[in-house]
């Protein structure tokens, strides 16, 4: 049932408008009714006293698994969803590395119905960017979009043929689809599980050098400045990386790309004691690498952060680092770790949540991020002061791995609402 | 994180991992007390009583005849009860993990673990998982650390050099795969060792190997100049050709050690390797057998020094 919501006493903070007052905020019929004064006869169902705590748009996360299908012993869809709103989360998009990978209409279509029928955070799939991830055939992509799917991505499976790339690229441009991909070149990769440099050679980890994402980086530059495709890179990882895109973007290139969270915060120094919940992909980098991007983010050279949610079981990472499953726990760590980046730059508070909203949306060309009048009630009302210790118990997705496990973050999601359903309330 | 988790919070050795984080005392101390074991393995009846009724598992994930052998011979000579298992060939296949098999010998009343793991870590892994009282012991964890190789190796400078302080120390060859040179590496500098170089072609030293503390020498003739040791390492089969090396016969040409290059170092230097050999690729017979050699002390060394580090994990010296 759509309520009508009056949140009272909430700092409301708008990115895309640059709005940051307290004011009260009105929700009617799944929108945003007003801010400031009630509509004539506004009557609420319900009155939040939302003191002390900001009511921000709904986070918006260009990357969290859901692992379903194929990997519901990782995490479900409910489980997931639930993290999500836990988070802050009212829309994501979810890459297609399920199994089988989302290739198919069906799939899509599924997925999409699956996630409505739970009615939690809204779902935008990712169709594969070529059958069955394999890097030889192009997908469906017209019927995939049709079903529902925003864009293409290959996800973190090797796209070797770089014929095989040019024509989906050229096929995507010819319908205005975008292209997702994360730069790292597979052959240059080869079997490594961390940043190439000092910690990997003190660890004895087979490394994977800053040139496996700059190789990749250029042949991908290249091939969207000849192809006109729309480009969204995935996960950045190195300064160098950084530089390229910032260059590519001021030659007008419709690029867009995206770190993800634990990048902000974390280097190969991190894994010093093969930690396997530091085994991420692409992995920690150089603290160099791990500060340009921080400054990317704030310069808006890298567009958005994500999650990059990614539920392990804890079995995948019971082992040594280098057999340990890459990935982390994110959803839930994202709106706090976000804070704690904006708190490093020294950014207020609008510009630091933008990066979770207004921008992610802009990428994904999706009606989200915003508070203005009229727009979709997606609202997260949040105690940005609030001290949580990261642990298991304190996590709602089946994916309890997190280098961050044991520390305590400030920032905790108190009230998250979707098209005017309040769907989570702590 | 526990920043050095072989060692207590009363400074004891409870596993040995790494020698990175070993104090020169602990090395010392572990030397030491191999010295006295030297002496045990001359004698008529090569067995000391300090690990009598202690069970010791030899755990090797993966194969290795000699080194699983020195480790057995070394927990006989202290009177433990060696259990050697081959795990590579059976519970994994089986889809046991690494823990749920430690698990399961550590309920059979296991007091030490010797590891030998394919993957950088497993020893840490394990460490973490053992219960309080039960020692693990890194036999050699994938191109990360060959501790008690290291410590050997150490025991074996010092037999003939005495004083590390004054040595320029050379690692030739496979830098990038060995464990063994990385052990090697921070037990030379922790010891006080002033140069210690490493020689090798591009592809087979680590990127940022310098940052521990090493020079970096791609030319074999300068970097051998005024050597007191000499350490090759092996080249691996299956580094001999493919995108780190074009031959084996091109990697003789340029690295291997004969006789004329050994002529650059002191005359005095000893040549070290931590076997088994590839006579005629990393080192040339008449410098393994010749007289600057001490490639067969080494092994004889190892036991004893695997015979204190282990005394020592039990407390019994």
């Amino acid at each position: 049932m759509n309520l009508r919501i009056d949140i009272r006493n909430a700092r409301v903070i708008d990115p895309a408008t640059g709005r940051d007052e307290t004011v009260p905020l009105f929700i009617a019929d799944g929108r945003i009714a007003a801010i400031g004064s009630a509509p004539d006869g506004f009557r609420p169902d319900r009155t939040i006293d939302a003191k002390g705590l900001v009511a921000c748009p709904g986070l918006v996360d260009l990357s969290a698994r859901l692992r379903e299908p194929g990997f519901e012993y990782r995490a479900t869809l409910e489980s997931e969803m639930q993290a999500a709103v836990a988070g802050g989360v009212t829309s994501l998009a979810c890459p297609p590395d399920t199994d089988p990978p989302l290739d198919e209409p069906g799939l899509v279509e599924m997925l999409k119905r699956r996630a409505e029928s739970l009615r939690q955070a809204r779902v935008y799939p990712l169709g594969a960017l070529t059958l069955g991830l394999k890097g030889q055939k192009i997908a469906e992509m017209g019927e995939l979009a049709e079903a529902g799917c925003i864009g293409f991505f290959q996800a973190d499976k090797p796209l070797t043929d770089l014929n095989v790339l040019l024509q989906a690229m050229r096929y995507a441009a010819t319908f205005g689809h975008a292209v997702w991909l994360r730069p790292q070149d597979s052959h240059l990769a080869h079997g490594g599980v961390a940043h190439e440099g000092e910690v990997s050679t003190r660890l004895g980890l087979p490394a994977i050098p800053e040139v496996a994402e700059t190789v990749a980086l250029h042949a991908i530059l290249e091939l969207a400045e000849t192809t006109g495709a729309r480009v969204h890179l995935a996960r950045l990882s190195t300064a160098r990386g950084v530089a390229l895109v910032a260059a590519a973007k001021a030659r007008g290139l419709a690029v867009t790309c995206d770190v993800g969270i634990h990048h902000l915060h974390l280097c190969d120094r991190d894994a010093g004691d093969f930690n396997a919940n530091m085994n991420l992909v692409p992995p920690l980098r150089s603290p160099r690498d791990r500060d340009a991007l921080r400054r990317a983010l704030a310069d808006g050279i890298i567009d958005a952060v994500c999650s990059d949610h990614t539920p392990v079981d804890d079995d995948a990472k019971q082992v040594p680092f280098g057999e340990a499953e890459p990935g982390a726990t994110g959803l839930e760590l994202l709106l706090p770790l976000v804070l704690e980046w904006g708190a490093k730059m020294k950014l207020p508070l609008a510009a630091t949540l933008a990066a979770v909203t207004s921008r992610p949306a802009a990428v994904l060309g999706i009606e989200a991020g915003s508070l203005v009048a009229g727009s979709a009630a997606d609202v997260c009302l949040f105690d940005p002061e609030r001290p949580w210790i990261v642990s298991t118990a304190a996590l709602a997705s089946q994916g309890r791995n997190s280098p961050f496990l044991g520390l305590e973050l400030a920032g905790r999601v108190t009230t998250t609402i979707v098209g005017g359903r309040i769907v989570y309330a702590a | 994180m526990n920043p050095n988790p072989q060692v207590d919070s009363q400074g004891r050795l409870i596993h040995l991992l790494t020698t990175e984080g070993l104090s020169a005392q602990m090395i010392r101390h572990i030397l030491d007390t191999a010295s006295q074991f030297v002496s045990v393995n001359e004698r008529e009846v090569k067995k000391v009583p300090l690990l009598r009724g202690k069970s010791i598992f030899n755990v090797f994930f993966e194969n290795s005849t000699r080194t699983r052998t020195t480790f057995e011979i070394a927990a006989k000579r202290l009177s433990a009860d060696v259990i050697n298992l081959n795990i590579g060939a059976s519970s994994t296949a089986k889809g046991e993990t690494l823990l749920d098999t430690i698990w399961n010998l550590q309920a059979m009343d296991a007091d030490m673990f010797v590891v030998r793991h394919a993957e950088a870590g497993a020893p840490h892994l394990i460490a973490r998982h053992v219960k309080p009282g039960v020692h693990v012991v890194n036999a050699g964890d994938g191109r990360h650390a060959h501790p008690t190789q290291g410590l050997l190796d150490m025991y074996t400078i010092r037999h003939y050099k005495k004083d590390f302080t004054r040595l320029v120390v050379a690692i030739v060859g496979d830098v990038l795969h060995s464990r063994v040179a990385r052990s090697e590496i921070h037990a030379l500098k922790t010891l006080g060792v002033p140069e210690v170089r490493v020689i090798g072609p591009k592809t087979l030293l680590p990127v940022d190997i310098e940052r521990l503390g090493v020079r970096v020498f791609h030319d074999l003739a300068e970097g051998l100049r005024d050597c007191d040791v000499i350490i090759t390492l092996r080249l691996q089969n299956e580094r001999m050709s493919g995108p780190l090396l074009p031959s084996a016969g091109e990697f003789h040409k340029a690295y291997g050690l004969t006789p004329e290059r050994l002529a650059r170092a002191r005359p005095d230097a000893i040549v070290m390797h931590p076997g088994p050999l590839n006579r005629g690729v990393e080192i040339d017979s008449g410098v393994a057998d010749g007289t600057h050699s001490v490639i067969m002390p080494q092994v004889t060394f190892g036991i004893a020094v695997r015979m204190a580090v282990m005394a020592i994990l039990a407390g019994n010296a």
